[in-house]
């Protein structure tokens, strides 16, 4: 209507927002940009980045030549980590969704009363220091721990499983440590559901079977996308737990950058790398974004 | 009132949902219940229980690296949540309740980009950027850690107090205009009491956020710099005593202690 208040409100917006803004353009956002310049810049012979323009580090992410004939070949070490970091945050997505699903479903079905303290149950580990939670984790599946007295206990098998330093150990650190960001979103939209619908289809003479496939799922897909990405951002992300249970000789993406910031002395690849990274995050949230508005737009 | 009773065939149920509901809360508590129980070994293992003892707490106690490190997280945590609940009121007064405005969208995603960049990545980029900076000054505080912090417990902040203000309704305040209050003094004696309640959960948030950072903390840190966590990080590469888990336990039990603090500021009325 009066487009002097409107400016007015602007300014004031942008006013009251401005230190916010210029403390995250200074110590996040910015220094984001620093890494996009590096990833076009030559490594330094101790460290850091010379100032010669080059794309070398983008073709050292696919591609290395060999030493002695000059010869260019794949970079198989560098895209087996691409891959292995890929395939343990999809798998990882999986591992919480299956055990994910059930958990948001018997929260969401107790009564009201009891509801609020098992949300909390699940909030604590979610809140707890992630570091400690793979710390606690890294325990239980160690050579002598919980894990392997319980099975030999048991008699299931005969020697310990040595489990740490693996794959699945990263695995399994991850579904346990991210868990709870994949049952807290499927607990709000099972919350929403409505119970008749349910009762009417029992009613219609429907299968559990498609009463889950055909009520439950649909309605629920939304939480369960967006515990989805919840989960698998932080895990294509994961430097702690890949750390402490892959143990160096397992890495993920995020291990490797620091690598190239440290022992590896190549700064550019390492930036290149932390682009890359960006880029598949950035592609999942756009997917993520695009699926709930239209989800939106048909309920 | 419950809202559906009893219900007497239940609709609700599904075969092996709660099976593996209680198998899912097993396995979320049993590592942690573990460690905390481990943090009471008198024992040298983590894996041989050798009766029970404190003595790993008075270990920790006296380590003059944990007291450090405790001493620099709380220094960290203090400042930085200070620093990021003010600027995040300030933004959530500038971002809600004023209707729309150009930029908004662009603020609003501007606040929460810490929470969509994996942290690695914000890392690596602190990690050359301060580094340019220590170079060129000579500097090397605790300064570069409390910035750090402080930009990314800001969305954490931000989103209770903002929460907070989208519920509370401007009659308030424009009965004290009406009654010829300075904009000033609305702010002090109207706004602020009844945010109070946000501010405050976003500030704890804020500071767990801040004691429980682990990666950009790593990246950032000058020598002998290190906070509990990363001190711990250092301590896993060698042989692990019990006192981890001791200076664990006491981390697990702030953090719970601050959570229930955080859900009573929150709770719903009525």
């Amino acid at each position: 209507m009066s487009t002097s208040l409107e400016k007015q409100r602007a300014r004031d917006g942008w006013l009251l927002s401005a230190p916010a803004l210029v403390l995250l353009v200074f110590a996040a956002a910015g220094p984001l940009l620093i890494v996009a310049t590096y990833a076009f810049l030559t490594p330094g012979d101790y460290s850091g980045v010379v100032w010669d323009f080059t794309l070398k580090a983008w073709f050292q992410v696919l591609f290395e030549r060999d030493i002695f004939d000059d010869s260019i070949s794949m970079a198989d070490a560098h895209l087996s980590i691409f891959w292995r970091s890929i395939r343990l945050s999809l798998l990882t997505t999986i591992l919480t969704f299956l055990f994910g699903l059930p958990t948001a479903w018997f929260i969401a079905t107790r009564p009201a009363k009891q509801r609020a303290a098992w949300l909390f149950l699940i909030t604590i580990p979610f809140w707890t220091n992630l570091l400690i939670r793979t710390f606690a984790i890294m325990e239980v599946i160690r050579y002598d721990g919980l894990l392997n007295k319980a099975l030999l206990g048991i008699g299931l098998i005969e020697t310990p499983l040595r489990i740490m330093y693996t794959d699945t150990a990263v695995l399994i650190g991850m579904t346990y440590v991210y868990l709870p960001l994949m049952v807290l979103p499927m607990f709000a939209a099972i919350d929403r559901l409505d119970i008749r619908l349910i009762e009417a289809s029992y009613d219609l003479y429907a299968t559990r079977l498609k009463v889950l496939t055909k009520i439950i799922l649909p309605i629920v897909r939304p939480g369960i996308i967006a515990g989805s990405i919840l989960v698998f951002v932080p895990s294509i992300g994961a430097y702690v737990t890949p750390r402490v249970l892959g143990g160096g000789k397992k890495m993920m993406v995020g291990n490797f950058i620091e690598l190239q910031f440290g022992a590896g002395r190549n700064w550019p690849l390492g930036a290149a790398l932390s682009l890359i990274l960006l880029l598949i995050v950035s592609v999942a949230l756009i997917f993520y974004v695009r699926v709930s508005t239209r989800s939106d737009s048909d309920g | 009132m419950a809202e559906f009773g009893r219900r007497k065939f239940s609709a609700t149920a599904l075969p092996g949902f709660s099976t593996v509901a209680a198998i899912t809360f097993i396995v979320l508590y049993a590592p942690i219940v573990t460690l905390v129980i481990y943090s009471f070994n008198a024992s040298d293992s983590v894996a041989l229980w050798g009766g029970f003892s404190a003595k790993w707490y008075g270990i920790a106690w006296q380590n003059t690296h944990v007291q450090e490190a405790t001493i620099r997280s709380i220094i960290i945590a203090v400042s930085a949540s200070a620093i990021a609940t003010t600027v995040a009121t300030m933004a959530a007064l500038g971002t809600t309740r004023r209707g729309k405005y150009s930029g908004q969208t662009l603020i609003y995603i501007m606040i929460n980009q810490p929470l969509m960049v994996p942290e690695i990545v914000t890392a690596v980029a602190l990690l050359i950027f301060f580094a340019s900076i220590k170079v060129a000054t000579g500097y090397t505080g605790l300064i570069y850690l409390i910035v750090a912090h402080s930009a990314f417990c800001v969305p954490f902040a931000y989103l209770p107090i903002r929460a907070r203000l989208e519920g509370m309704d401007l009659t308030l305040e424009t009965a004290a205009a009406d009654l010829y209050s300075t904009p000033f003094r609305t702010f002090r004696r109207v706004t602020l009491p009844l945010l109070a309640p946000g501010i405050a959960a976003g500030a704890m948030l804020a500071f767990v956020i801040s004691l429980d950072d682990v990666v950009i903390t790593e990246f950032v840190k000058s020598a002998g710099q290190d906070t509990l966590p990363t001190y711990m990080l250092g301590q896993l590469r060698r042989a692990v005593t019990p006192e981890v888990n001791a200076i664990a336990t006491a981390l697990l039990c702030l953090t719970v202690l601050l959570l229930t603090l955080f859900f009573l500021l929150t709770r719903k009325r009525g």
